[in-house]
This record gives structure tokens, sequence and C-alpha cells, in this order.
């Protein structure tokens, strides 16, 4: 203790290493109590703070990430036609999630403390929740060298070019994967990357999500995803190939319950893309050529493909980057699960909307709150009138 | 006579036309997908921008206040043209590689800000730098932009590829986002950054 009170005191204002101060204040307030004390009178507040918060999203994603690890696993040995107990897909799925996790958060640590010793500014923990995210919304194939580009670009030009936590317009998770979306489509789309394959692929087995099988479906599209393997219940479960976190809403349901519960996520944005999707889902079915379109897909198989629910519990769900008035997150939501169906089924270069749809709906939501905000004005200056 | 050495200065980093007043942005995202064109862009609006300079600032004392738009205009509108028909005569690909571009520089907010607010009140000589500078201004700009964009984009510089196979044998890849429109936006964006923190200019 001793010791760490001399290198405090270099690190201190005035010291040797002032511009380094922010590193000492992030591991002490890691390890040790603040040797910082009230001085004036003491009032009870709840210890309810940002890192709290961000620690229970964490938590809420856990069985994602777990589900996630033993997906790709199972998938490995599924399509190389291997038998395998859950201890070896969990295993494997190890030994592609922990890369996945070590890189994020060195790449994105770093332009943090980066950042904060530039600006001298504390380091805040506004990443954990972002780098918990990333990996969760990859393919289990992707390339880590373009992993840490795209962390860079959430970090940077996502969060940090707007002012750092708290400041972004767009969720930097999403912006991340915006980035490699546009910018390495060959890692990130297709039907060849969401299956981690040992080289050899027996004929059995189905390498394309359900979304890209709905693209070209032959005969009813309900009958032909059965036919590939991917009935309701299984892609409830999430035993599917697609992106780490994202297959099980199973998962994702145990996610959104603790975040409701708790009060860190939105029931009103998660209930309101449900019902957006839902209702854009119906009109389409109204309007479906045949049976044999993606149009005819029923609500509840959306709610279950791809990562329309991950998206509406955990993308859409972010304070930062989301409407922030009660009736302005209703419209916020509705219209980001309108506009996912909207780009799953009338647009047939993208088989997935979620994330184009919640970072379009991110940049109209300081508008959805601006017009809430002027109509709660004019209502009640009528009432003060009338 | 002494032309004093800021007018030419200035406008390439301190008063940049591009990342300080922010203008000429919509062919800075246009034409920059590659290196040789934007470097031809460049070129095409360094000698536009200098040559319509030197012509108002002669005829300043002669154009009515109220038609000089319309003068001016004129003015630019034929150099404009004659630049073409020299791409043109001399550079066919490129000039239908840059298509309606070229033609467009008359709307190149650069070239009637530089004479409305220089060469309209200034004798021809400072006119004359004042319009090489703007000009070479926007072109360093544009050659960054292109530069990178090029690089990343395809791996290549002016059509030569300069990135090793040996490189993409390792698993690297051109980046698509380079090729699209956004990515002229953050190639620009970034260097718009970097040049206000060194410069230390700030927007009220």
């Amino acid at each position: 203790m001793k010791a760490h009170g001399t290198i405090r005191s270099a690190f201190e204002k005035g010291g040797r290493f002032e511009r380094l101060w922010p590193l000492i204040d992030a591991a002490e307030t890691f390890f040790f109590r603040l040797p910082v004390r009230t001085a004036g009178g003491t009032h009870v507040r709840d210890a309810y703070d940002l890192k709290r918060m961000m620690m229970i999203v964490v938590m809420a994603l856990f069985p994602c990430m777990a589900f996630g690890t033993y997906n790709v696993g199972y998938q490995f040995y599924a399509s190389a036609g291997l038998p395998a107990d859950h201890l070896a897909c969990v295993l494997k799925g190890l030994t592609v999630i922990i890369p996945l996790y070590v890189v994020t958060f060195a790449v994105g640590g770093f332009w943090e403390v980066l950042f904060a010793l530039i600006r001298g500014e504390e380091i805040n923990e506004g990443f954990f929740v972002t780098g918990a995210l990333i990996p969760l919304v990859m393919p289990p194939t992707i390339p880590l060298w373009q992993l840490a580009l795209a962390v860079s670009f959430g970090v940077v030009l996502g969060k940090e070019l707007f002012g750092g936590t708290g400041m972004n317009i767009f969720n930097p998770a999403l912006v991340s994967r915006a980035f490699l979306f546009f910018a390495y489509p060959r890692s990130i789309s297709g039907a060849g990357v969401w299956t981690l394959t040992g080289g050899t692929v027996v004929d059995a087995y189905t390498m394309a999500t359900p979304l890209h099988l709905g693209l070209e479906p032959k005969g009813g599209i309900v009958a032909h995803l059965a036919g590939n393997g991917f009935d309701f219940w299984r892609m409830f479960t999430g035993l599917e190939p697609g992106s780490i976190g994202e297959t099980s809403t199973v998962a994702v349901l145990i996610g959104a319950l603790i975040l409701i519960l708790t009060g860190v996520g939105s029931w009103r944005i998660i209930v309101s893309v449900f019902a957006g999707g839902g209702a854009m889902a119906l009109l389409c079915n109204a309007f479906a050529p045949s049976d044999a379109s993606m149009m005819a897909l029923p609500a509840h198989y959306h709610f279950v493909m791809g990562g329309f629910a991950f998206g509406a519990v955990f993308m859409a769900t972010d304070p930062v980057s989301a409407a922030g008035t009660n009736a302005g997150k209703y419209v916020y939501g509705f219209l980001i699960g309108v506009l996912t169906i909207m780009v799953r089924t009338l647009n047939p270069a993208y088989p997935e909307g979620m994330m184009l749809a919640i970072l379009f709906m991110n940049l109209f939501s300081p508008l959805i709150d601006y017009a809430v905000v002027r109509l709660n004005m004019r209502r009640r200056l009528r009432r003060a009138a009338g | 006579m002494a032309v004093d050495k800021k007018i030419f200065l200035d406008p390439i980093n301190e008063n940049n036309p591009i990342t300080t007043q922010v203008l000429g942005i919509c062919s800075a995202l246009a034409v920059t997908s590659q290196l040789k064109p934007s470097i031809v862009m460049g070129l095409a609006v360094i000698a536009v921008v200098a040559l319509s300079n030197v012509i108002t600032s002669f005829m300043r004392e002669y154009i009515p206040q109220k038609v000089r738009i319309i003068v001016e205009m004129t003015v630019v509108a034929s150099l404009v043209i004659l630049v073409d028909q020299l791409l043109k005569a001399y550079a066919y690909q490129m000039s239908k590689q840059l298509s309606v571009f070229v033609g467009l520089i008359i709307t190149n907010c650069i070239v009637l800000g530089r004479i409305e607010a220089f060469s309209m009140g200034n004798r021809p000589l400072p006119s004359f730098v004042d319009g090489l500078g703007n000009g070479l201004g926007y072109a360093i700009i544009l050659f960054l932009v292109g530069f990178f964009r090029e690089l990343l984009g395809f791996g290549k510089l002016l059509g030569y590829r300069v990135l090793p196979e040996s490189l993409y044998a390792a698993g690297y890849e051109n980046n698509g986002l380079m090729v699209l429109a956004p990515g002229a936006f953050i190639i620009l964006s970034l260097i718009i950054w970097l040049q206000r923190t060194i410069s230390g200019y700030r927007e009220d």
C-alpha cells in the first residue's frame, strides 16, 4: 500500500506523470476504495451508477454468450458430421469466442485509454457493454484483423468523435458491424460465413441461415424452411447458423427479463419493436403473391429468425441512441420493427434488416423526441388557454 | 511588385477551401475513388480558379455591381468549357471518366467564392496567386482522398498494383467501403479532423 501511495503522488497534479493520471484513477476505482471523502453534509443516495447499470447489461448478455459459445461448437461438429458431446462443443466454441473477446477489448480499451489521456478525462466504463456486444453480432468465421478494424471504427468514429460515452448518435456496436458489412461484405454476408467448418461439410448440413433460405423458397416458405431442418422450435431454441449471440431466442428472452425487471432496458422499446415487426409482417402476409415468397412468412417466424429478438432487446434499447421520451420510445421501437420486416421481405439484396433499421432510427430518435416534446407543449398550452 | 506570401500559403493550410470552409465537397466525393481522376480534377480546378481570378480582376473596374454575378459566371463558364474541350482533345478516356464533373466546376463554390471575395477587389497578380493557392489547397485534399481511397479500396495507385500479392495471400482484403461514396466522406472527415486539430480552428 505504501508503494502505491508513492507511485500515486507522482501521477497527481504537478507530479511527473500528470498526463497519465486517468490510468491510476481507473486502476484505483477498480481495485481499491477511493481515498476521497465527502466534506460537507451527507445525503442518502442510491449507489446505482453507470458502472452498475453496465454490469447488469453484461449479466443479461450472459445467456446469449453461453449459448453462442455452445452453438458455435455444435455447428462445427454438425457441419463435419462428427459426433460430439456437450463438453466438446463448448470447448470448440471457446476457442472461437475467447480470441474475439480478447481482440475486441484490447483494441477498444486501447482507444478508450488513449482518448481519456488526450482529453484528460477519467477512463469510464462505457466500452464494457459495447465490447460485450460486438463479438455477439459477428459471424464465428470473422478474421481477427477485420474485427480489430471494425472495433476501432465503432469506438473512434461511432463514439469518441461525438465526445465519448453518452454523446454518440449511433449505437457503437452496430456502427462496428455496419462498417464490416460495407467494407468487407464477403466476411459478414452470404451463405458461407455463419458456420465455422473444418474444411469438409457433409451433405445433410445446411450452411445458409434461415433468412437466406427465405430469399428463394421452393414451395411454401414455412414448408421450405422445415424441409431444411429449420422448424419454429429449432429457431426458437437457437441451434442454427448465424451471428454468435443472436441465434437463440430463449437466451435473448432471459436477458430481456433481467433488463426489464431491473429497469435497465426499456420494456416500451422492446414491446413496440415486436409490435411493429408483427404489424408489418401481417401487412406483408395480406399482400403476399403466393406461399412461396418471403412476404408470406408469419410474424412469429420473423421474431425467431436472424437478429430480430437480439436487436430488439440489446441494441434498440441502448439508452444513449434510443428516443428518450416515453411516447417517443413507442414510435421509435415500432418503426424499427416495421423497417426490419420491410428490408427482409421487400429487398432481396439484404436478407437481414435489423442492423440497418436500428441505425436508421437512431438517426431519427432526436427528431422523434423533439416532436413529442413540442406536441406535449402545444397540448398543455391549449389546455391552459381553454 | 511583391505579393504577400500569405495569399498563397493561407488557403493551402489555415484557410483551406475544403477543410476549413467546407466548399467544393460535391466533387471531392464524386471523383476521388481513384487517384488519377482526382489529380486531373485538381489541376482543372487550379486552372479555372487562377485564370478566372485574373480575368475578373482585370475587368473589375468595368463590371456594373448589379450584373456582376452574370459577368463572373460567363467568364467561369468559358474557362470551364475550355478545360473540358482540352480534356476531350488530349485525354479522352479521362474526360469520359470525369464525365459531368468537369462541367460542374462552374458550380464549385470555390471559384465564384474567390472571385467575389478576392479578385473583384484586388489587382491581377495577387488575384492570380490567390487563385493558385486556393486551387492547390483544393487539389491537395483531393489528392489525399484519392490516394487513400484507391490504396485501401483497390490496393492500387494510379492503376498499378502496389500492395504485394503476399499480403492478400495472408488474408488481407480490399476495403469495399472506400469504393463507395461514404468512404470519401469518412476519409474527408478524418482529414478535416486532423487538420483542424493541428491548426486549432474552431467553428463558432
